[in-house]
């Protein structure tokens, strides 16, 4: 890129942010020091609570009312933006342009996009009226709008997730900054939009010379896309530095860490330590499943599935938008037919929309199919007596996405995975209450941990307690509704790891619904590729993401983020 | 505990991953459920404590009443000293003074408080309960159920509270038990959608559906699981309630809905005799209208702090 001279655009040097709440003062960025040159990519990589979002919003001056940058400090071009009256306010928008992360609420809703960036222009003395206006349907354009004359005249909620991120960019670049920080630009995006607009967004700040600082929690992406990493871990940088000696030749404990637990990173490593009973060989092994090596639950192939869906079809009837309008109908799942092999993993990935949760809640018997038919180890689920009804509960469990709604608030630990116990009448109090020390101890979680409240729990501890709720009543089908997506990299390396240690050790079968091909790669047997409601292809692991047939999925594949790399013997 | 060595590495690592969740927690804090959450916040929030004291003191007054009045609520001890140009003032054997017929009007303030404690809180249950009833109906049923409810709610809430309210006292005649059944009836409406609509919120949430594929039935779901976590909102808005209806009480005896004479002791009875003493003993309406606006400010105070602890969005701070 075009790094004009050695002085730095931004220059943070030992960085100090900390917030005021109830219960004191705490410190969320440490000591941080790092530079961003003129045009150059750098990003920021931690997990949620890292402080990398916190420092973005310092460089920015938009820190939340109870946070304040305590010490060091932050140059823009030689201007320390943190002091007292240093004019950050008037450099936001046209020295300084952010892209916020969740493009749902950072439009809005009521002023036209349009508008909303004639606004921006207008602010900052760019251009007024009808320039003003010509110029943001311009700049819509250059964002990679389609139609963006029409487009202009909308209001948000005409656009969809990649159209709105679209939009933000185009405000975010409207006064041509130099510096354009981007938290998390396309963590809510579909993969294949995600790229699309990480495309788009890399062509144009190369093309206009503009320096982005680019936060993400996704190494894979930061790889691709930046010159340099910068990786936070609790408040502090661990380690700064090219992005590609960074990944080949990380210095950190962290970063190796989170470079064996990155996805995008890892391909197989999980399914082939399984299928060898062997331990994965990578990095420092902290995250190694226990791995028995005797094997005895090895898939039996001979076996009838598991799971047998057939022609499954789901419609949707959507009210008309009138009181006397007919309504309308969507087919959420369109005649989609699979097989769950006993003791195997059967992927379903697509992205939002494709009807993947829909057959996740049809085979819980959540939702009641519009036809086709779903049987679970030979028996026809759906218009059962109560006693078969019963029966199918304890041999199907879920375990949900969101580790902070699937527990109930109200339930400690213990009642909540005591409960499927009590509901079902097994044992005795006392036997009930051993079982659940040892449903504890099989998802790794102290037993110290059952008198508390999920509050009190981390997103990962959980993730396990719903793991060992749906393990009490010993299921054979485990449906995974995008059972790691709302974790940190280094928890969901380790979920997945339980799930397959689970696995090999209770014969489980699994039907994980993701979106994110990467971690699919590390835990399924089968695949099975969802688009708009029909399975466009299936196969085995191997089949479908090295002879990939169709387009989508090819371009479901190519969206990876990561996936240009090559890390030589580390990425094996 | 575990002793694998990989289970231990994950504890570690998820310990260490907690670390986010830190600064709200506190030692000592392990186990403590919403609720015990909840109360630490009241006592750190001076509005909360301001409330709470003056909600204490109402309560305490109210219940006290016969050892705190030096008088009975209908005595008229200093009947001989009025004149019908004067009215006498504080003095050492009448704190606040006499009253037009006489009644000392300390001792008829701390018996008022009994009064408005005892409607306000009966018409709130009222209103709780019956709200509570057809709320988890609509909110439990669903479907055509929800509808018809709903719409039967919606035209209570169409009519203005007060005139409803002074709709039903004059159906069932003047009498404090007409008060408390019009101000309950009143908030039926307020307390069912709020049930309702929380309740459905719930059922879409995750913990819900796992219940659900536990295989339990839809009344045990529904009590245990959906009623328990939607009931915040509402114990909350019943508290709020509470300032609501102390002055919808008073209001009503005001307009004389409320039975009883001119020397009844409660507060709004004491306002509507008041306004003719105005020029005289100006007093007469300021002591019952501060301590309506007191009370009423104290429920207020109590219920929003109350809604901010128990806020989500606010939980994480």
């Amino acid at each position: 890129m075009s790094a004009v001279d050695g002085v730095p655009l931004l220059s943070i040097r030992d960085l100090e942010v900390s917030f005021t709440t109830d219960h004191g003062t705490t410190t969320a960025v440490r000591g941080a020091s790092f530079d961003v040159l003129a045009g150059e990519t750098v990003a920021v990589v931690g997990e949620s609570g890292s402080g990398k979002s916190t420092t973005a919003a310092a460089v920015i001056g938009l820190l939340a009312q109870n946070g304040r940058v305590s010490g060091g400090s932050i140059l823009f071009d030689g201007t320390d933006v943190t002091a007292r009256g240093g004019g950050i306010a008037r450099m936001r928008g046209r020295d300084i342009g952010m892209v916020p992360q969740d493009p749902m609420s950072n439009l809005n809703p009521v002023i036209r996009v349009g508008a909303q960036i004639v606004e921006a222009l207008e602010d900052n003395g760019v251009a007024r009226g009808d320039a003003a206006w010509r110029r943001a349907v311009e700049l819509l354009q250059e964002a990679g709008l389609p139609d963006a004359e029409r487009r202009a005249q909308q209001y948000p909620h005409e656009f969809s997730g990649g159209m709105r991120q679209r939009a933000l960019i185009a405000m975010g670049l409207s006064c041509r900054p130099r510096l354009l920080i981007a938290d998390e630009p396309t963590s809510a995006l579909d993969v294949t939009v995600q790229r699309t607009i990480l495309d788009r967004l890399e062509a144009l700040t190369h093309e206009l010379g503009t320096a982005v600082l680019l936060i993400t929690h996704d190494l894979g992406l930061a790889a691709d896309r930046a010159q340099r990493v910068v990786v936070m871990y609790q408040g502090e940088v661990v380690e700064a530095g090219p992005a590609e000696q960074l990944l080949r030749d990380p210095q950190h404990e962290y970063t190796r860490r989170l470079l064996a637990a990155a996805p995008s990173l890892a391909s197989r490593r999980i399914q082939l330590a399984r299928r060898t009973g062997g331990r994965p060989e990578y990095g420092e092994d902290l995250l190694a499943p226990s791995a028995d090596a005797d094997g005895e639950h090895a898939p039996a192939a001979a076996a009838p599935p598991i799971v047998e869906v057939e022609d499954l079809t789901k419609v949707f009837r959507l009210r008309g938008k009138g009181l006397f309008s007919r309504s309308t109908e969507l087919t959420a799942v369109d005649a989609v037919t699979f097989a769950i092999p006993r003791g195997t993993t059967t992927a379903v990935v697509g992205e939002s929309g494709s009807g993947k949760s829909t057959v996740a809640r049809m085979v819980l018997d959540l939702l009641e199919p519009t036809s086709g038919s779903i049987r679970v180890d030979g028996v026809e689920i759906g218009a059962r007596t109560r006693a078969e009804e019963v029966a199918f509960r304890r041999k199907v469990q879920p375990i949900f996405q969101d580790p902070y709604s699937s527990l109930d608030p109200l339930y400690t630990i213990y009642r909540t995975v005591e409960e499927p116990l009590r509901a079902h009448e097994v044992g005795t109090a006392a036997q009930r209450r051993a079982r659940v020390l040892e449903l504890m101890d099989a998802v790794a979680l102290p037993a110290a941990l059952l008198r508390r409240y999920p509050a009190e729990l981390s997103g990962g501890q959980r993730q396990r307690v719903a793991i060992a709720r749906a393990l009490a009543l010993e299921p054979e089908l485990v449906v995974c509704d995008e059972a790691v997506s709302a974790l940190d990299v280094i928890v969901q390396s380790q979920i997945l790891h339980l799930l397959a240690d689970l696995q090999h050790r209770l014969g489980l079968s699994y039907l994980f619904i993701s979106h994110d091909l990467a971690v699919v790669r590390q835990i399924a047997d089968q695949v099975c590729v969802m688009e708009q409601g029909r399975i466009v292809e299936q196969g085995t692991v191997d089949d479908v993401f090295d002879r990939p047939q169709q387009a989508y999925t090819r371009a479901l594949l190519d969206a990876i983020p990561g996936r240009r790399l090559d890390l030589g013997p580390q990425a094996a | 505990m575990t002793t694998e060595p990989a289970a231990q590495a994950a504890l570690h690592d998820d310990l260490l991953g907690s670390a986010g969740d830190g600064p709200d927690r506190e030692p000592g804090d392990e186990g403590a459920s919403i609720w015990r959450v909840a109360a630490r916040r009241l006592r750190r929030n001076p509005g909360a404590i301001l409330g709470a004291v003056i909600v204490l003191v109402f309560v305490l007054v109210a219940l006290l009443a016969p050892l705190l009045a030096p008088y009975g609520p209908q005595e008229l001890p200093g009947r001989a000293e009025i004149r019908p140009t004067y009215i006498p003032g504080p003095s050492s054997e009448y704190l606040l003074g006499l009253d037009r017929y006489g009644g000392d009007l300390f001792s008829k303030l701390i018996w008022g408080a009994r009064a408005s404690l005892v409607i306000g809180v009966l018409s709130t249950l009222l209103g709780l309960a019956g709200g509570a009833v057809v709320g988890l109906v609509a909110g439990a049923f669903g479907g055509w159920v929800d509808t018809m409810t709903m719409r039967f709610v919606d035209l209570m809430l169409s009519v203005p509270s007060l005139l409803l309210a002074v709709s039903i006292a004059a159906v069932i005649g003047q009498s404090p038990v007409a008060v408390i059944v019009a101000i309950g009836v009143v908030q039926v409406p307020i307390f069912a959608r709020l049930l309702r609509g929380t309740m459905l919120a719930q059922r879409g949430q995750d913990y819900v559906l796992a219940a659900r594929s536990l295989g339990l039935s839809r009344r045990t779901v529904t009590m245990s699981h959906v009623l328990p976590n939607s009931l915040g909102p509402v114990i909350v808005q019943a508290t709020l309630m509470l300032a609501t209806a102390v002055i919808e009480a008073a209001a009503l005896s005001f307009l004389g809905l409320g039975g009883g004479s001119p020397t009844t002791a409660e507060w709004g009875r004491m306002l509507t005799a008041a306004q003719n003493e105005l020029e005289v003993a100006p007093r007469l309406a300021l002591w019952p209208g501060a301590l309506i606006a007191i009370t009423a400010l104290g429920f207020t105070l109590f219920g929003e702090a109350l809604r901010e602890a128990l806020d989500p969005k606010t939980r994480k701070r």
